[in-house]
């Protein structure tokens, strides 16, 4: 297995059912693969879930994974992209305290520079949104960190696909026959 | 509930009924066609039992005598009929005795329908007495599964689970029912279920594929056949007959395979895998095509998969897509159901005889012949071989019986060597290997098949691991003919351990009890052979009783199963000895 690793955006259409969480991500435990990220939500089409799970495999691996994923009988369709056919986001917050924002200038400029935004302000705590690319959170992260975070959380990603996705077609397919 | 009125019309003019949602249990399976369910009662599922109870004209309820026995009978119920097989059991450890089976089932491709009793929804997640999370157990091990909270799901739901179980690759089913949606009533309709949009059983097949294919098979010298049991499952027999009498292609198959071509049709050049026979397992890697028909290149198949058949242009016939390339790359790929794939292709192919490359098999076969088959089935020495306990039963039942075995030494020798004329009538636990399997598998396939002989092939060890299921044959008479090989080892670990472990015997030797006496208390008829002047007799007398029969056969205690590759070693490293 010395076939080089990738990282993909895997994109999974499904039913609405509360075991299909379950039975995905078991599909890569089972072979050891670590999820990076995995976010669940609602998607183009009424009904329809969308899952989208960010992982590090080969591609042959990711080949295999489709398959096992598209075998789950509540799975519409799988699909897996790289980073230049997506476009991806990821969303983070931050809860500092609020008299750093009064007293550090610094601070003031790392948001006007990061494009974040403050959703909330109140006597103790400022929150802070921000959403953006990886590298950009993680820059955010660091220029932060030395004045102390109370709490940061980010979420998994998000992606839509450059190309077409033949879902809806799949779908009226499945209404005709 | 207010509704007073037992019917309703419809909008449709058909009627619905106002009926307990237990009672929609057992109407669905008998609108299903299921006319014996095997299982084992308990708290959370007595309402579907009172039912039962009610409809037992209808439907017939098997008491096993453990859950996973009731699993494993509905597995041979179904391997031998071609139906879907129905499991049921309570909650809690009901239902997790039942997770053995459902695994056996998933991985051998087995249509099952299990329905377990789970505690009323209000009480979900309180760790209420028997409650156990078996939708989330069973989840890696079910094909679909599916927790009904409300009595108005049931119809709908069972009807899927019959589909889902039953099309494409088949597999089983979970329906996990709480106590709360078997007491409520429902307004009661049944339809079947005929298709689900995010799931497409059986994918069409491309005419570029098959004609890839073709081309591919016509220009090959050296083409070679292996077929599973994806040809039984899509009833492909007789297809696959034309299909090689016509290409005059040699072809073996896997375990579970077995019996879908008649032992000795000229083109049947025996298993491959592990304990396969020589040349279909050397010359895997000598063919020039290899057509693969409805199997999945399990490990024990291929051996070392580095070196398996890399010479070969690889034809990979499949209804599971996600079986494609798994394990052995393909070239071409058919993906569909093996019988129109057989069907389609073979018109595309040319009429050979591969007279040539057919010797090569004739070849090899003459020394495993010698070195092996001859010992085996014909011993001079002291001590019964299970190899001529095998060929004893061919003989008395001219390759008509259905074998069911467990899983060892002596499953490896009873498929090596039983003989078989009908499609359907190899039932063991293949890619699980499951222990226990074939005492209760036989009883469901004598119950399926009850005109034809049924003969359960199992070692003292898993004998062992469901021998309470001789109350089950006891109760209902089911004619299952036993016949334990008992070598006092658990063989095939035993002979690992004498192979590559220095002979350190841990944990291998078994003190048994007296077999005949544990079968005559549930007043089966029973007899012990230990010479082999014996043997024939006593399988006839076996074979000619009216009822089950326990036979014991006292076989040579360290003898071991050849040919053999050894755990990961290439096919064509096949040992002899």
């Amino acid at each position: 297995m010395n076939e080089q690793k990738n990282l993909y955006t895997v994109s999974i259409y499904t039913e609405d059912n509360v075991g299909l969480l379950n039975r995905i991500s078991a599909i890569f435990q089972r072979r050891h693969i670590n999820i990076d990220s995995l976010s669940s939500s609602v998607s183009e089409i009424e009904g329809v879930s969308r899952f989208t799970v960010l992982v590090q495999v080969s591609e042959a691996q990711m080949r295999k994974i489709i398959g096992q994923i598209e075998k789950q009988v509540e799975v519409i369709k799988a699909y897996y992209h790289t980073d230049e056919e997506t476009i991806y986001q990821e969303s983070c917050l931050f809860k500092i305290q609020s008299d750093l924002l009064f007293e550090e200038r610094q601070i003031q400029n790392i948001i006007k520079d990061s494009n974040a935004r403050i959703v909330t302000v109140n006597r103790d705590f400022f929150v802070l949104e921000k959403s953006g690319r990886r590298h950009e959170v993680d820059l955010l992260y660091r220029e932060l960190k030395p004045f102390g975070i109370m709490q940061f959380v980010r979420s998994g990603r998000i992606a839509v696909t450059k190309q077409k996705m033949n879902i809806t077609d799949l779908l009226a397919e499945f209404a005709q026959a | 509930m207010s509704v007073q009125t037992l019917t309703k019309p419809t909008s449709q003019k058909t009627q619905s009924l106002r009926i307990t949602g237990s009672e929609a249990v057992v109407r669905s399976l008998i609108a299903e066609g299921v006319d014996v369910l095997y299982g084992y009662p308990g708290g959370a599922i007595m309402p579907v039992y009172d039912e039962l109870y009610k409809f037992r004209d209808q439907i017939h309820h098997v008491l096993t005598r453990h859950e996973q026995g009731a699993a494993h009978a509905a597995q041979g119920f179904a391997r031998i009929s071609g139906r879907v097989g129905v499991a049921i059991a309570t909650s809690g450890p009901g239902a997790t005795n039942l997770v053995t089976g459902i695994a056996d089932a998933q991985i051998d491709s087995t249509p099952l329908v299990c329905i377990t009793g789970q505690v009323g929804a209000h009480l979900l997640g309180s760790d209420a007495f028997q409650e156990t999370d078996i939708v989330g157990i069973s989840t890696p091990v079910t094909k679909w599964n599916h927790q009904i909270t409300t009595a108005e799901e049931i119809p709908e739901v069972l009807a899927k689970a019959f589909y889902i179980a039953k099309s494409g690759r088949p597999g089983p089913v979970l329906i996990d029912i709480t106590k709360n949606a078997q007491f409520e009533m429902l307004d009661y309709q049944y339809k079947p279920c005929t298709g689900i949009r995010s799931y497409a059983p059986e994918p069409q097949i491309k005419i570029e594929d098959l004609q890839a294919a073709a081309s591919l098979l016509n220009q090959a010298k050296r083409p070679f056949i292996v077929w599973g049991q994806g040809v039984i499952l899509s009833q492909a027999e007789k297809a696959l007959k034309t299909f090689i009498e016509h290409t005059g292609i040699p072809a073996a198959w896997t375990i579970l395979g077995a019996s879908a071509i008649d032992t000795d049709h000229p083109l049947n050049v025996g298993m491959v895998g592990m304990h396969g026979n020589y040349a279909p397992n050397i010359l895997t890697n000598e063919c020039d095509v290899l057509l693969a028909i409805g199997m999945r290149f399990d490990d024990r198949v291929t051996g070392k998969l580095e070196t398996y058949a890399k010479q070969a242009k690889i034809i990979h016939i499949e209804i599971d897509p996600a079986e494609v390339d798994k394990n052995v790359k393909t070239d071409v790929a058919i993906v569909g159901d093996a019988k129109k794939a057989l069907t389609a292709l073979t018109p595309l192919l040319e009429n050979k005889t591969h007279d040539t490359w057919r010797r090569r098999f004739e070849e090899l076969h003459q020394i495993e012949d010698e070195k092996i088959i001859q010992k085996d089935l014909f011993p001079t020495k002291d001590g019964l071989t299970m190899g001529e306990v095998i060929r004893c039963i061919n003989e008395h039942t001219k390759a008509e019986a259905a074998i069911v075995t467990d899983v060892g030494q002596h499953q490896m020798i009873a498929c090596r060597y039983a003989a078989f004329k009908q499609t359907k009538s190899n039932i063991t636990s293949g890619g699980l290997g499951t222990m226990g399997f074939a005492l209760p598998a036989a009883i469901g396939a004598k119950m399926a098949a009850p005109e034809r002989a049924v003969v359960a092939i199992i070692g003292d060890g898993g004998y062992q691991m469901n021998i309470q299921e001789l109350g089950t044959i006891f109760q209902t008479k089911a004619a299952v003919k036993i016949v334990l090989l008992n070598n006092n080892f658990l063989g095939m670990v035993r002979q690992w351990q004498q192979l590559f472990f220095d002979k350190r015997y841990a944990s291998t030797e078994l003190i048994n009890p007296e077999f005949g006496l544990i079968a005559s208390a549930y007043h089966i008829p029973a007899r012990k052979v230990t010479q082999r002047d014996s043997l024939n007799e006593a399988v006839g007398e076996m074979l000619a009783h009216d009822g089950p029969y326990f036979l014991e056969v006292v076989v040579e205690p360290e003898a071991n199963v050849f040919p053999m590759i050894p755990s990961g070693a290439s096919v064509s490293e096949i040992r002899l000895s």
